[in-house]
């Protein structure tokens, strides 16, 4: 007989590493948690709250709970469904998300999780916010009115590329994603396109120039499969180092 | 500046007949109809009341989007627009495609006009043509073609799915893909592919012709009233290639006046500008173009594929070919120049298409792996120009150092038509409606003769089959004298209104 700890998920048993969060041990184990500000490499944020789970009745985000033996954790139930799909319609109408013209399309785990979850309309009202984008990168764009303010860039340029590129400003509806430079653009900080920072954006803002739709509709990431048939992309693995400076 | 029947003298003293919305023609539209108390008419304007923000809100965008955003400008031709945008970015970015890159291109250009010209003819005017443009209106739809003659329904139905296949095999979705990307493709045909599309291209082949046969038959049925009906004398313009042939994806812009002489020739289209003129009227949100060096009043032309047809010197596939000889002659020319003469014009189109598919699908390049060109020397400014199903179709960008468009202007098909199609009604109005009571089919022949040109009035949506339509007579204080409608299931009712 294993002595492998194990909780209830959905009412499949789960094994865990000591150390494993709730989210960790079930991705491992192949079964997907909805997610936007978790990221395999990074130590985890809580930010999004689209991981939150029922845990013993109580919920809690799984990204960041520890897992223990014992736990009985709902996830794929009506109730949490529907909270999820509030949250990401919220995030939908809070930004500007064209996914027709996006070349994000197809890539993109915002509209992933929006097929996932069942996201048939915008349901609340769209705010339209007026983020201009910057061009100015000779190599990157950024285009702010997609982002979710998942904070993926702010940490990876912060705790691997060591620059501090990123960073968000103002509060409550106001807070947006701004750059470390005193002219606001792109080109005016130590940013390359070869950052990790460049790397994580999981929604369509930090976009390689010129690369737009090169993968053809059909061989996209999430054409082939829904993101919740897709845990083993988001497996654990080795936080990502820091690069030498 | 007005043209006859453009501006009545006094509109205050007539009543108003408003056929609202045009039905069977991709988009929204509305005709007014000015008419006195002997029902004599004054006034006829074709309105276009959509309006479209897409040169606007495209500004400031990355250029490499263009091409995906742009074609949701429409849901029949968006290839069209997709082409035509990325073929302007390949000259911003100085690159000649590749061979497999341009012949992809131009497999889902084909595609798109087999698809199209199908869908306009089966599912949108064949009611008209095959059972009358009075007939009974229950009947006058697909449905009733359907019921009538199946087997010519299933044909148009059968093209038009072969059209969008090679669409989504080229583009990687029937409607809205994203295959063309600036400077070249992002896919090619697989083996497996090439050969789902040439399992049926032959019968592709035989049944467009069979449909080039069927318009040509019902002309020589209806000889006078299809060369009477609606006809004007206009000038035309479309692409050629360098040797005279029709070439709807690429060439040069070549003009012909009414009698048929050439008025300029392989004109460079990255200066159009400098042949084409757009003026305004506070009557309709579409813009009128016209040839600079005649002015906005005798400068418009017409463009499409009964401008096309007559404008090359040849077709370069031998079954179409054939058929524009045929048609040039037919009746010492006369269908040629009439306006129900598109029809024929775009099913010979249609053939040609069919076998440019069958062509490409022999050719190896289709399945090549070398789908970008190499980088070139960056432009400022591109034009993109291609013979879209309804005409010929422009696309100019700026676009600026960090990449972002910061100007665009498009000069859709249907815009080119715009004169010209008011001039079609307003002869329509003068042959059938003059005197006469207003009633449901007098109408419908004023649509008849909007749907020759196959209109996508907005570019974005398209209605088919019998949309509700209301028309009321009222009189110079507003007083509703008279008032008919067709409800959502094609029945007219007299007096009624629309449900």
């Amino acid at each position: 007989m294993s002595d492998q700890k194990t909780f209830l998920l959905d009412g499949r048993e789960i094994p865990f590493e000591p150390g494993q969060t709730v989210m960790q041990a079930a991705l491992t184990a192949g079964v997907f948690i909805p997610h936007l500000c978790y990221h395999p490499e990074f130590r985890p944020h809580g930010s999004c709250k689209l991981c939150t789970v029922k845990i013993n009745g109580r919920p809690a985000t799984s990204c960041t709970m520890p897992a223990q033996a014992g736990m009985e954790v709902e996830s794929d139930t009506a109730e949490i469904r529907d909270k999820r799909r509030a949250l990401v319609q919220m995030l939908l109408v809070e930004g500007n998300h064209f996914c027709p013209s996006c070349e994000k399309s197809g890539h993109c785990k915002l509209q992933a999780l929006g097929y996932a979850l069942g996201v048939m309309t915008p349901h609340f009202t769209h705010f339209f916010p007026d983020r201009p984008v910057d061009a100015s990168h000779p190599e990157v764009l950024l285009d702010f009115n997609r982002c979710i303010l998942c904070e993926l860039c702010i940490r990876a340029s912060s705790e691997v590329d060591g620059k501090n590129v990123f960073a968000l400003s103002g509060r409550g509806l106001k807070k947006h994603l701004i750059v470390n430079a005193e002219s606001g653009r792109l080109a005016d900080t130590d940013f390359q396109a070869t950052d990790k920072a460049a790397q994580v954006c999981p929604v369509g803002v930090i976009l390689a120039k010129r690369k737009g739709f090169a993968v053809p509709i059909g061989q996209r990431p999430f054409d082939a499969s829904p993101i919740s048939a897709q845990a083993e992309r988001y497996k654990p693995v080795a936080p990502a180092p820091k690069k030498e400076a | 500046m007005s043209f006859e029947l453009e501006t009545a003298t006094h509109p205050e003293q007539l009543k108003r007949v408003a056929i609202d919305p045009v039905s069977r023609v991709e988009g929204h539209g509305k005709v007014t109809i000015l008419l006195d108390d002997d029902n004599k008419v004054h006034q006829v304007r074709l309105h276009i009341v959509e309006f479209r923000g897409f040169e606007r809100f495209i500004q400031g965008r990355p250029y490499w989007e263009v091409p995906v955003m742009v074609q949701r400008l429409c849901g029949i031709c968006p290839v069209s627009h997709h082409l035509a945008a990325s073929k302007a970015l390949d000259m911003i970015l100085g690159v000649k495609l590749t061979p497999t890159a341009e012949k992809v291109r131009r497999l889902m250009h084909y595609g798109q006009i087999l698809q199209s010209h199908a869908l306009h003819f089966f599912h949108l005017s064949s009611p008209d043509l095959l059972f009358g443009f009075g007939s009974d209106v229950a009947k006058r739809n697909i449905v009733g073609v359907a019921a009538a003659d199946p087997e010519t329904a299933k044909k148009g139905v059968l093209l038009r799915k072969f059209g969008q296949e090679v669409i989504r095999l080229t583009a990687g979705k029937r409607v809205h893909g994203t295959g063309s990307v600036p400077g070249g493709v992002n896919k090619s045909l697989s083996a497996d592919e090439r050969a789902l599309l040439l399992k049926d291209i032959y019968q592709m082949v035989a049944w467009s012709r069979e449909a080039v046969h069927l318009i040509r038959a019902l002309f020589e049925k209806n000889l006078q009233e299809y060369n009477a009906f609606g006809r004007f004398r206009a000038q035309g313009m479309g692409l050629v290639r360098p040797d005279g042939a029709m070439d709807l994806f690429h060439g040069g812009l070549r003009a012909r006046d009414a009698d048929g002489k050439v008025l300029f020739d392989h004109f460079d289209y990255g200066r159009y500008w400098e042949i084409i003129g757009e003026s305004v009227k506070p009557w309709s949100y579409m813009k009128f173009p016209f040839f600079k060096n005649q002015g906005p009043e005798e400068g418009w032309y017409r463009v499409g594929p009964l401008v096309r047809v007559s404008n090359c010197d040849f077709i370069p596939t031998p079954f179409a070919d054939r058929e524009r000889t045929e048609f040039l002659a037919f009746d010492g020319g006369s269908a040629a120049g009439a306006t129900l003469g598109y029809h024929w014009a775009r099913m010979i189109e249609m053939l040609h298409a069919a076998e440019a598919i069958k062509d490409l699908l022999h050719d190896d390049d289709i399945v090549g792996t070398n789908l970008m060109a190499d980088g070139g020397e960056r432009q400022e400014r591109g034009v993109g120009v291609i013979e879209a199903p309804r005409g010929t179709l422009i696309h100019h960008y700026r676009v600026n150092e960090d990449d972002q468009v910061i100007r665009a202007n498009l000069i859709v098909s249907t815009t080119h038509n715009n004169q010209a199609m008011n001039e079609s009604i307003r002869q329509v109005a003068r042959q059938y409606l003059d005197g006469h009571q207003v009633t449901e089919g007098l109408l419908n022949h004023i649509e008849v003769a909007i749907r020759a040109f196959d209109p996508c009035l907005s570019c974005a949506t398209h209605a088919l089959g019998q949309m509700p339509l209301e028309v009321s007579i009222e009189d110079a204080n507003g007083t509703v004298l008279d008032r008919a409608a067709r409800d959502g299931n094609g029945r007219f009712i007299a007096g009624g209104v629309a449900g």
